[in-house]
């Protein structure tokens, strides 16, 4: 590499950038830190110490109230199912226009893909999607946070590209062994995109786990909340405690360990996520940069 | 569906016709495939575009979209003639400027700071830590943002009381709020807008930069002619398509920042819609004001795209 002129000025400017770069990285994780060792102190600790990332005395009196409410407990499994069921469906729906989308010969092609660059310049907006999911009767149903936007356009394109580089003799060659186009689709072209499935398995999912205006918009029965916006509604909305939303009426509103507990609750699965697809997104966005 | 194709076949006799019908037949699977992500398009894209119509109605949910009554162009010219309509523009055009002064050049600056890092252990790690805000929702966001900002125990105002004697009321006070929603941004989203950034970077070939040292160029003359040129057209296009996206600044985000105190400066067109749509139940005025915020924005996406085209690049579409 051009390891030159490593004095002077340049060695100045070296230490200068790593030491910068340091303060970037701790400045970014430092605050998830203080909410998890938060999250494990005693209320009096959180009120009389200003900054700490380990607490003197570790309690898990946060974590056990929050999973003895029902509250808690229930929207996380909504987002758990949300999650699971969004991605599924998602990935079918994305995988399937793809393939078809990228095949040149395909009558009626450029029709289908000007309707969808369409939809993603010009929208019907809030209120009519709105009164769209409430005339298919999906308010108040968990399907309202998936149907709507299961299918992400730009997701979509970039699949397409991906499908339409792929090369044509694998096609040609899949068809002389007498495959449908459904089976070249299933037994080729898919196992040759799993850096693409996973990648966008990760954003799907991401995109539903993290969700709550979808809820907020269309759920009004507070049983059906996903974590997020149970979260919402205890940090950022006054007089909402983890009481109001349990059939039993014990009212307490939260304190400050509690928030903290929650925050670390909808956020670990997330984490867990991330290691094991890491390796793949990087270039699945590099992807993204091709244009479709 | 079967049925319909044969039906069709029949109907059609001009020999050019009948072999695009043979063609669709021959590749039946492709369109069985596609359509269940037709049907999601028509159905929820096309259908509230079709909604639209309601603007120009006195919308009543009890009458519905068949028997509402007309009023033209009632709704658009209450919203233009209301103080609102100004606000608006004002706050959403000034967050969109702030975004692109600020913003903007945080991926650029801190893609160019972690490419001069030669140890690569330490520039993957740093690379891991600064991706991981991007994936995390904004109401954590939101919410981690109160727990530090809040005045009585809030982190930052505990430090300032004790440094300079008084707290700063941020989540409350209009002359904080542009602010700190730049400084979320700016958090969650540079580490991840370097991604692009350092796939540029990488591509570079290094015989350039080898060149450049047998020509003596120091580091700041490499950045200069070398890298920052290699830069160019990614950063080009990306400019561009935030000007194309001008009015679409983080809803989900400000309506989290947002509260009575702080509205006056908080309210953009997307927070307007939902306040007065969905919680006061103006259906049809908010979705003028909806409709009026889509035209001007496929205006800043076309015009963003001849821009595009006109220095040189391929253009969006």
């Amino acid at each position: 590499m051009h390891r030159m002129h490593n004095t002077g000025p340049g060695r100045v400017f070296d230490i200068f950038n790593h030491i910068f770069l340091a303060i970037v990285g701790i400045v970014t994780v430092v605050p998830f830190l203080y909410v998890v060792g938060g999250s494990f102190a005693t209320e009096s600790e959180i009120a009389s110490r200003s900054f700490f990332i380990i607490p003197n005395e570790i309690t898990t009196n946060a974590y056990d109230y929050i999973f003895s409410t029902n509250a808690v407990l229930r929207s996380l499994g909504v987002s758990i199912l949300v999650t699971v069921i969004g991605t599924l469906i998602s990935m079918i729906l994305t995988l399937t226009m793809a393939y078809p989308l990228s095949r040149k010969n395909m009558v009626g092609r450029n029709l289908i893909l000007n309707l969808i660059l369409f939809s993603m310049l010009f929208s019907g907006g809030m209120i009519p999607t709105y009164l769209l999911v409430k005339s298919l009767g999906l308010l108040d149903s968990i399907w309202a946070l998936i149907l709507p936007l299961a299918i992400n356009p730009f997701n979509l394109i970039i699949v397409k590209t991906f499908f339409q580089q792929l090369p044509e003799e694998l096609e040609d060659a899949s068809k002389i062994d007498g495959c449908t186009e459904f089976q070249t689709f299933w037994r080729v072209m898919l196992p040759l995109s799993k850096p693409v499935i996973a990648t966008f398995t990760l954003f799907y999912a991401v995109f539903y786990w993290n969700d709550f205006f979808q809820a907020l918009l269309y759920l009004t029965d507070t049983s059906k909340w996903p974590i997020q916006l149970l979260l919402q509604q205890l940090v950022m909305v006054a007089n909402t405690g983890l009481g109001d939303l349990q059939e039993a009426s014990l009212y307490e509103p939260p304190e400050e360990s509690v928030k903290l507990a929650v925050i670390v609750v909808a956020t670990v699965p997330i984490l867990l996520f991330y290691p094991f697809l890491q390796k793949h997104f990087a270039k699945g966005v590099m992807l993204g940069s091709v244009k479709g | 569906m079967e049925n319909v194709q044969e039906q069709s076949v029949k109907a059609v006799d001009q020999p050019r016709k009948k072999s695009k019908w043979n063609q669709i037949l021959k590749e039946k699977w492709l369109y069985l495939m596609v359509l269940p992500g037709l049907i999601y398009f028509i159905l929820f894209k096309y259908v509230p575009m079709w909604g639209i119509v309601i603007a120009f109605q006195d919308y009543s949910p009890f009458l519905g979209v068949w028997n509402s009554e007309w009023v033209g162009f009632e709704h658009f010219q209450y919203f233009f003639s209301n103080p609102d309509f100004f606000r608006l523009l004002r706050n959403t055009f000034i967050l969109a400027l702030y975004d692109l002064v600020f913003f903007f050049p945080a991926p650029i600056i801190l893609s160019l700071m972690l490419n001069e890092i030669r140890l690569s252990f330490y520039k993957r790690t740093l690379q891991t830590l600064v991706y991981v805000p991007h994936f995390m929702s904004w109401v954590i966001i939101a919410s981690v943002s109160y727990v530090f900002l809040t005045t009585g125990g809030g982190v930052v105002n505990e430090l300032l009381s004790g440094l300079i004697g008084k707290e700063v009321n941020f989540l409350s006070s209009p002359d904080w709020f542009r602010p700190m929603i730049i400084g979320q941004i700016m958090w969650k989203e540079t580490g991840w807008g370097t991604v692009i950034f350092l796939a540029a970077l990488a591509s570079v070939d290094q015989e350039q930069y080898e060149a450049a040292i047998v020509d003596g160029a120091g580091r700041f003359r490499r950045l200069w002619h070398v890298t920052l040129p290699a830069l160019r057209s990614t950063i080009v296009i990306l400019l561009i398509l935030r000007l194309g996206n001008f009015l679409d600044t983080g809803f989900q985000q400000i309506y989290l920042m947002s509260n009575s105190l702080n509205r006056s400066v908080a309210d953009v067109f997307d927070t307007y819609v939902y306040f007065v749509g969905i919680t006061e139940g103006a259906f049809s005025y908010s979705t003028a004001v909806g409709l009026f915020k889509s035209i001007v924005g496929i205006v800043l996406i076309v015009g963003a795209d001849r821009l595009a085209k006109k220095v040189g690049e391929s253009g969006l579409f």
